[in-house]
C-alpha cells in the first residue's frame, strides 16, 4: 500500500472520498512521521494528537452516513503557531504567550474545521514571524529537511519544513515581508502570499498589520489552490478584508496554460548579491516560459531598490505598536511583580524576559522611527517610497500579466551564519517585500537545485491585487513542465531523514 | 544622520517599555545604528509631489448596527490574565502612594 505521507493533498483527499483510505489511517500516518522524524527537524511546536485523531473520525462517520465531503476534507496540515486556536497552545514562537490557550479561534482555523481539514498541531516560527530564517523562535530552530544544518527559510520555517519533510501535505503560513515564498523557496515546496485582504486576519496575532498576509503552503501548485480556496474570502470580522469573489484558483490550476501570457522579468532583481545557481535556475525557467509559449519581456521597477529599507522601517513601526499590548496585564508571562514594583515596571521587566532580541531590536527601531523629530525622515518617507513601489507595479501591469524574479538571492544558508548580522538577514527577503508593501500577490515554487550546492532554488511569480489565479495558472504550467524534464518532483531528491 | 549612542538606546529602551541589561545596551546600540544607516536612504525620495501610502487598501470606517452579538464570557476574557480578582484584571499599583 502506499504511504499516505508520500500523497499530496489532492491524492489524499481523492483516497479518503473514495474509501481506499481512512481518515483515521492517514492522520495516525502523520502523526507517527512526525514521531520519527521531528526531533531532527523541529517543524511543530505543539502537536494536537488527540484534537487530530477526533477531527479525523468526525471525517470517516461523515463519509459513512453518506454525506458530502469538500475538496480536501480529511487531509492533515500544519497551522502556523501564529493563529488563535481555543484550548491550544498559541505562542507565536515567544516565551511572552509559553502556555496560553486561546478562548477563541482565528477565523482561519473555522473555515479549516468548516473543510473538514485535521489540524496537525501548531508550526515552528521566528518570534512573532520577525526573521528570514526560523532561528529567532524562543523554542529553537527549525532544520532544512534537505540538509538539517541549514535554516529552513523564515518566519514560517516549521511550515515548509513540515511540507518538506512529508510530516503534513499542508501548511498554513503568514507573509509579512516574505514569510510563505523565501521558506518556500529554501525548502523546495510551494508557497503563496495572497492579495492583501484576501484571507482574513482576525485571531492571528497581528505583526504589521498593513502587510500580514496568511496564505496556502503545499508540495504542489494544485495543493496550493485547494487549500487557498478554503481559507480564502470576506470575514466581517476584520476590516482589512476584501469583499469580493475568490479568483477561480483551483480552475486555474487545473488550466495551466500559459500561451501568449506576457510575463515580465524584473530587470532590478538581479546583479550583486545573487548567487550564480540561483540566477542559472531561474534564466532557465524564463527559457522555459518562453518554450510553453508565453511573451517573455524585461520590466524595470526602479522604486524596487528602496523597498527593503522602506519595510525595514515601515514593518517595525507598526510592530512597536502592535506588541505593546503585551504587557503583563491581559495574558501570557508576568514577571517581577513581587508587591514592590509598579504596573510600569513589571511590565518592562516581563517584555525584557519574554521577547528575543530581534523583536526588542525591532520594537526600538520602530519607536525611533515613529518618534518626534524623525518621523518625517524614516516613516513618513518610507510611505512615500511605498508609492512609489505601488506606482512601479502598476505601470509594469499595462505592460505584462505577471512578473517573475528568484524568490531569494540565495539558497538555504548554514543555521547561525547570518545570525549577529542583521542587514545580511534582511537581504534573504530582497525580491519579497515589494509585493507585500504593494498588497499584491504572488507566488514560490520550485525551479531546481542550485549546481553549487544541491539545495532547492524558488521561482516567484508576482500577479496584480486580485489576480492571484494567474499565479496558479503560470506555477502549474512551470511545475509540470519542470516535473516532466525531471521526471519526478524536486523534493524526491532530498535526502531521507 | 547622528549614531545610535549607548544612551539613545537607554531612552528607547525605556519608551519601548523594555528593562535591558547593560550588554544588551551596547550590542543593539552597533547594530541599531548600522540598521539606521542603511535605511537612511528612503530620505532621498522626501519629494512633496509624492503622497504617502499608509495601507495597501483604501479603508474606510464602517459602522455596523448596535446590537448585542455573542462574545467571550467574562471566564474566557480572564481565563489568560497572569493574575485576576473579583471577574477584573489585577494588575500591580499604577499610581504611587503619594
Amino acid at each position: 500500500m502506499t504511504d499516505p505521507t508520500r500523497l499530496t493533498a489532492a491524492q489524499t483527499a481523492a483516497a479518503i472520498a473514495s474509501g481506499t483510505l481512512t481518515a483515521v489511517e492517514v492522520a495516525e500516518a502523520h502523526l507517527a512521521r512526525i514521531e520519527a522524524v521531528d526531533e531532527k527537524v523541529n517543524a511543530f511546536l505543539h502537536v494536537d494528537r488527540e484534537g487530530a485523531l477526533a477531527r479525523a473520525r468526525a471525517v470517516d462517520e461523515k463519509r459513512e452516513r453518506g454525506e458530502k465531503l469538500g475538496p480536501l476534507a480529511g487531509v492533515p496540515l500544519a497551522l502556523k503557531d501564529i493563529f488563535t486556536t481555543e484550548g491550544v497552545p498559541t505562542t507565536v514562537g515567544s516565551r511572552i504567550l509559553e502556555g496560553w490557550l486561546p478562548p477563541y479561534d482565528a477565523t482561519l482555523v473555522q473555515r479549516l474545521r468548516d473543510a473538514d481539514i485535521v489540524v496537525l498541531g501548531k508550526a515552528n516560527m521566528d518570534e512573532f514571524a520577525m526573521g528570514s530564517s526560523t532561528e529567532n523562535s524562543a523554542y529553537g530552530p527549525t532544520g532544512n529537511p534537505w540538509d538539517l544544518t541549514r535554516i529552513p527559510g523564515g518566519s514560517g520555517g516549521g511550515s515548509a519544513a513540515a511540507l518538506a519533510a512529508y510530516e503534513a501535505p499542508l501548511a498554513i503560513g503568514t507573509d509579512t515581508g516574505g514569510s510563505i515564498r523565501q521558506p518556500a523557496a529554501m525548502t523546495g515546496t510551494v508557497g503563496v502570499k495572497p492579495t492583501y485582504g484576501a484571507v482574513s486576519r482576525y485571531g492571528m496575532v497581528a505583526f504589521s498589520s498593513s502587510l500580514d498576509q496568511g496564505g496556502p503552503c503545499a508540495r504542489t501548485v494544485l495543493d496550493a489552490a485547494l487549500l487557498h480556496e478554503a481559507i480564502a474570502g470576506h470575514d466581517p470580522l476584520d476590516s482589512t478584508s476584501i469583499d469580493r469573489p475568490v479568483p477561480p484558483v483551483v480552475e486555474a490550476a487545473r488550466s495551466a496554460d500559459v500561451k501568449g501570457l506576457r510575463v515580465g522579468v524584473v530587470k532590478e532583481f538581479a546583479g550583486e548579491g545573487y548567487q550564480a545557481g540561483v540566477m542559472q535556475r531561474f534564466t532557465e525557467s524564463v527559457e522555459l516560459l518562453r518554450e510553453l509559449g508565453a511573451e517573455v519581456t524585461e520590466i524595470s521597477c526602479p522604486s524596487f531598490d528602496k523597498a527593503l529599507a522602506a519595510y525595514y522601517l515601515i514593518a517595525p513601526s507598526e510592530c512597536s505598536s502592535n506588541l505593546a499590548r503585551f504587557d503583563a496585564m491581559r495574558y501570557g508571562l508576568r514577571v517581577g511583580d513581587d508587591g514592590t514594583r509598579s504596573a510600569e515596571e513589571v511590565t518592562a521587566l516581563t517584555r525584557e524576559a519574554g521577547f528575543g532580541a530581534e523583536v526588542k531590536r525591532r520594537i526600538m527601531l520602530g519607536t525611533y522611527a515613529l518618534s518626534s523629530g524623525y518621523y518625517d525622515a524614516y516613516y513618513g518617507s518610507a510611505q512615500k517610497v511605498r508609492t512609489l513601489i505601488t506606482r512601479d507595479f502598476e505601470k509594469a501591469f499595462e505592460q505584462v500579466d505577471v512578473l517573475v524574479s528568484p524568490t531569494s538571492p540565495t539558497t538555504a544558508f548554514p543555521i547561525g551564519e547570518r545570525a549577529d548580522d542583521p542587514m545580511a538577514m534582511y537581504l534573504a527577503d530582497l525580491c519579497t517585500i515589494p509585493t507585500n508593501l504593494a498588497g499584491n500577490a504572488a507566488m514560490s515554487l520550485p525551479c531546481g537545485l542550485a549546481p553549487e550546492d544541491g539545495l532547492p532554488v524558488g521561482l516567484q511569480i508576482i500577479a496584480p491585487a486580485m489576480a492571484d489565479d494567474r499565479l496558479y495558472r503560470v506555477g502549474a504550467a512551470v511545475e509540470a513542465a519542470l516535473t516532466a524534464r525531471w521526471g519526478h518532483p524536486l523534493l524526491e531528491e532530498a535526502p531521507a531523514l | 544622520m547622528p549614531g545610535i549612542t549607548r544612551e539613545e538606546v537607554a531612552h528607547l529602551a525605556r519608551l519601548s517599555r523594555l528593562e535591558l541589561k547593560d550588554e544588551e545596551l551596547d550590542h543593539f546600540a552597533g547594530q541599531l545604528d548600522v540598521i539606521i544607516g542603511a535605511v537612511a536612504r528612503v530620505s532621498d525620495v522626501a519629494d512633496e509631489d509624492v503622497p504617502p501610502t499608509s495601507h495597501p487598501l483604501p479603508l474606510t470606517n464602517v459602522m455596523r448596527a448596535d446590537e448585542v452579538r455573542p462574545s467571550l464570557t467574562p471566564e474566557q476574557a480572564l481565563s489568560g490574565a497572569p493574575a485576576q480578582e473579583q471577574q477584573r484584571f489585577k494588575v500591580p499599583q499604577i499610581l504611587g502612594e503619594d
